[in-house]
């Protein structure tokens, strides 16, 4: 076998210092009803050809992204990644090295996880950010559980328009605990029912924007209220790259932003990996109750600066069952990623990037608008936006998919019975002119 | 002193007058570079990209536009590369040298997998294209469902937890959700060995359970009397890593299985150590009802700095049906998804997060193994517990293995072997740096004083093995023959010499602020 470097005389050598006979002898320890007679019955080892002609065969059987007019979103963004990216993060050092617990020779990933949180405050407009978690979702979900540790609160308000994976990601999370989840009406009106839903028991009220209709809020007035009643606010996002365009939550009141990181970086990968960003206020009862990895600046033996991972006496491996969260391993090599594409975007870049992105979807948004019985539903959206058609929303993207048009996704595939006309569209960077058009004429001819 | 911007001396004469670690002008030393934090490189009008000029169209913002400052600085393409370049190279690496973290299973990661998993067809898809389009993705996970559970002879598997704990964060809520379901509402508590990961009682306490731990005998195993006196009709179950975190297997695991069966309650174990048992044992033959199979250990997708990672979690007949959504089934020819709990055959507990799990390390791990097979497998198993079995056996006249007889794939020392020698277990890692080795797990597991825990892997050569025996062999008797100072200062041929967590700790700078420029500033 190619990975397995010992020959059988290793092997048999190896034995002799041990003092064994067999390899059986080093398992004696299992029990009978554990010992097996021969191999458990799967396929037997292959070459790197006959692994590669099988897994190109399943590969072969989807379409991807790039091959068709694509203008899926709904939590997961196709954006374009410079080659850079991919190249860095497969270089040996970061790809195989693990977590960073010898900090004196893991300083290459504990300064781009250094970088990386810095850069998570400035988009959301936080002051502090961890290393990662697994996604949005769950970064939602912890962050809920968060704000019932700081407030000592139980009760938690979801918007019903925040993506119902992380709804549901939430109250997985908060199932067997005290905090008790409500959710309003889901739809793409305001947030006035949110702020009545707020009151003295309160722990937080968690928003999306750009919410998962596409449509954009505007938290000020939401975080007013959840403050007067000494509730926090949560603002979760998808969409990472519409930070470079519409105002930060950080500016808009919210006291925790979390959400999907996926679209810088990282790619689509059909769901996951992907990697959580999770921000808070520089408040000392937050950070204290951040859940996650965080590195921190220090100074080595001859006071030059370094980074350690630090503040761990919120974590599993030191706190146990009293820890703020369970999460080990985070997203590392997304988040890394994500760090190297920010830094060749940079300012310039993630703004120049942004606007591209809402203006496709602003063109794209006229070309359905002027079809007979479609209509826009957003007044304010981003890169996304929701209309209705005049048909079931799931047999026109099937009807679509069979022409190569990758059309967007039924609310109703989020939000099962509901919604039935309504289809979510996003556009980003990589849709054409043409694109556009072949959408439009396609979805005319299957109306 | 005179210092640069960096605080650095400017003059050499400084720092040889100052008698300290010979210093460079420019902070880097030979094919080691110094590099600064990309805040304090890159600017906001630099940008490593090119995109076309925006058409400046009226915006549908609603009002909404951005006016808080976004602070991001860029690097061209030629700068980014040789900032992560240069830092990629502070780091250890396994392509670079044996990794003996106990624990984390840091084996080889085959390139095969790499390029597997950027197939257009699986890097380049959406988790919510319709299912016509994304047949052969369900059928990877499918695929992979099947190896899964062959391999441990379980009935079901949720494929959707995204790394270890978040598998067993899976399971434990399957045990939860089918004592509810069953009304044993009073059976909260779970026994959880001292030698435990930190993940298992901190998962348990996520599920709504208290934790009750239980000691280890003076083999290392769980103490039979003290765990069967803990057994009662409020016990919800057991969670137990197996090969233990001692590195040994729990010879009464059998017996476990069914005592906490008999009391009615489920046994969750940690498939942290699977490694070692791979192909050879199937922990569904040992009466197990629910384990996580961390894919970036025993299945080789690579660490990545600290993920991703990837949990599957295969779950015994009785808690099968409480499995999260989504889950694909097979349908004829096709693959279809079920995503919603109203849609499913039984009764889930619930989502765990969006989408159907961690696909770019299915694929991965899919690739690993058909590489190997059934075959493989076995003997991936088997080496890595000779290669553990040869460390263990070899150093034990020089180091103190912390229990007697055969290890698994793990060889677990204590720091016996340095007592009197003022050198602690910290400093024993530390001088393993500056022979070019990443240390191996230290200070866990718990039950043993100043703990290593060495796991070499089954993809280390009997040369790298010996290398690396020897070194430890010598270090043991440099910290036997009086040398502290050495170990104490340590390390000094890494990039940094030992980093003050302490400090990190109770002054935290978390981020990069414009301030920390000026503090810089003014301190020249």
């Amino acid at each position: 076998m190619r990975y397995l470097p010992h020959t059988d005389t290793d092997r048999k050598d190896m034995l002799d210092a041990i003092g064994v006979a067999s390899i059986d002898d080093l398992f004696v320890d299992v029990p009978d009803a554990g010992r097996l007679d021969g191999l458990i019955d799967l396929p037997l080892k292959q070459g790197e050809l006959q692994v590669e002609r099988a897994m190109s065969a399943m590969s072969s059987k989807n379409v991807s992204a790039s091959s068709v007019p694509f203008f899926v979103g709904a939590g997961a963004y196709k954006h374009h990644i410079p080659s850079t990216v991919d190249h860095l993060i497969q270089r040996s050092e970061f790809l195989t090295a693990y977590t960073p617990y010898q900090p004196e020779i893991s300083q290459g990933t504990l300064q781009t996880l250094f970088e990386f949180q810095t850069q998570v405050a400035q988009l959301t407009g936080m002051d502090v950010a961890n290393a990662s978690m697994y996604d949005g979702s769950t970064a939602c979900a912890e962050a809920v559980m968060m704000a019932a540790r700081v407030t000592r609160r139980m009760k938690a308000v979801m918007a019903g328009n925040v993506h119902p994976h992380y709804v549901e990601a939430s109250k997985t999370l908060a199932k067997y605990s005290d905090v008790e989840i409500e959710v309003t009406e889901p739809g793409l009106g305001g947030l006035e029912t949110l702020i009545n839903a707020i009151d003295d028991e309160t722990a937080c009220v968690v928003v999306q924007t750009p919410d998962v209709f596409g449509q954009l809020h505007d938290l000020r007035a939401i975080s007013e209220a959840a403050h007067a009643k000494g509730a926090l606010v949560i603002a979760a996002f998808t969409e990472v790259v519409s930070l470079g365009l519409i105002e930060a939550p950080g500016a808009m009141g919210a006291d925790i932003a979390v959400g999907e990181g996926q679209s810088i970086g990282v790619g689509l990968n059909f769901g996951g990996p992907y990697v959580g960003l999770f921000a808070c206020k520089d408040d000392r009862r937050f950070i204290r109750q951040m859940p996650g990895r965080l590195a921190g600046e220090t100074v080595d033996a001859d006071g030059r600066r370094g980074f350690v991972l630090t503040l761990s006496t919120r974590e599993q491996h030191i706190r146990r069952d009293k820890a703020t969260s369970n999460i080990c391993t985070n997203a590392g090599l997304c988040s890394l990623a994500f760090t190297i594409h920010m830094t060749l975007l940079g300012e310039k870049g993630l703004k120049q990037m942004a606007v591209i992105n809402h203006e496709t979807a602003c063109s794209l948004a006229d070309a359905l608008d002027g079809i007979d019985g479609v209509e826009v539903l957003n007044d304010a959206f981003f890169n996304e936006f929701a209309v209705r058609l005049p048909k079931n929303a799931n047999e026109v993207v099937d009807a679509l998919a069979k022409v190569g048009v990758l059309a967007g996704v039924p609310a109703s595939r989020l939000f099962p019975g509901q919604f039935e006309d309504v289809l979510l569209v996003a556009a980003t960077e990589i849709n054409t002119d043409e694109d556009i058009a072949i959408f439009d004429k396609a979805l005319r001819s299957v109306l | 002193m005179p210092m640069n911007t960096q605080g650095r001396p400017t003059r050499m004469a400084d720092n040889i007058a100052t008698g300290g670690y010979a210093e460079t002008t420019s902070g880097s030393k030979g094919l080691e570079q110094a590099e600064p934090l990309i805040y304090e490189r890159g600017s906001a009008e630099q940008t490593g990209v090119d995109l076309p000029e925006p058409k400046c169209t009226p915006n549908r913002l609603g009002g909404l536009a951005r006016q808080s400052e976004l602070g991001l600085p860029g690097l061209s393409e030629p700068e980014t590369m040789r900032h992560y370049v240069r830092l990629s190279r502070k780091n250890y690496a396994i392509d670079l040298g044996l990794y003996p973290l106990g624990s984390c299973t840091m084996k080889h990661n085959p390139r095969l997998n790499e390029k597997m998993a950027r197939l257009p067809g699986f890097a380049d898809v959406h988790p919510m294209q319709p299912a016509s389009t994304v047949q052969g993705a369900y059928q990877v996970i499918g695929e992979l469902a099947h190896w899964l559970m062959t391999l441990t002879g379980m009935p079901g598997v949720a494929m959707s937890p995204k790394a270890g704990a978040h598998g067993e964060f899976c399971g434990m809520m399957a045990i939860r959700a089918k004592l509810d379901a069953d009304g044993q509402t009073h059976r909260r508590r779970v026994l959880v060995p001292e030698s435990a990961h930190g993940t298992n009682p901190a998962t348990a306490v996520q599920c709504g359970f208290t934790v009750d731990e239980i000691p280890a005998d003076d083999t290392g195993r769980v103490d039979m009397e003290a765990f069967k006196a803990k057994l009662g009709d409020d016990v919800a179950g057991i969670m137990l890593t197996n090969p233990n975190t001692c590195g040994l297997f729990e010879r009464d695991i059998r017996e476990i299985a069914d005592l906490i069966h008999e009391a009615g309650g489920y046994f969750y174990c940690d498939g942290a150590n699977f490694n070692a048992i791979v192909g050879r044992v199937r922990p569904g033959d040992l009466g197990v009802d629910a384990m996580h199979i961390n894919l970036h250990k025993t299945f080789s997708t690579p660490h990545g700095g600290g993920g991703p990672g990837s949990g599957p979690t295969v779950l015994s007949e009785a808690l099968a049906p409480h499995a999260p959504v989504p889950y694909v089934v097979q349908n004829g020819n096709d693959w279809e998804l079920v995503e919603h709990e109203a849609d499913a055959a039984g009764e889930p507990f619930g989502r765990m997060a969006a989408f159907h799990g961690q696909m770019g390390m299915f694929t991965r791990a899919l690739t690993y193994m058909m590489s190997h097979g059934s075959d493989g497998l076995k003997q991936v198993a088997e080496d890595a517990v000779l290669n553990a079995n040869y460390i263990q056996a070899r150093l034990k006249h020089v180091m103190t293995p912390a229990f007697d007889g055969v290890c698994m794939h793990e060889a677990l020392f204590d720091d016996r072997f340095l007592e009197g020698t003022g050198v602690t277990t910290l400093d024993f890692a530390k001088a393993m740096i500056d022979e070019g080795y990443h240390p191996m797990t230290m200070y866990f597991p718990l039950v043993v004083h100043g703990a290593m825990l060495i796991e070499p892997t089954e993809t280390e050569s009997k040369s790298g093995l010996d290398r690396f025996i020897d070194v430890l062999e010598a270090l043991s008797l440099a910290a036997k023959a009086g040398e502290k100072e050495r170990f104490q200062a340590a390390p000094v041929h890494a990039p940094t010499k030992r980093l003050d967590e302490t400090r990190a700790a109770r002054q935290p700078v978390l981020r990069w602020t414009p301030s920390t420029d000026d503090e810089l500033q003014a301190a020249e």
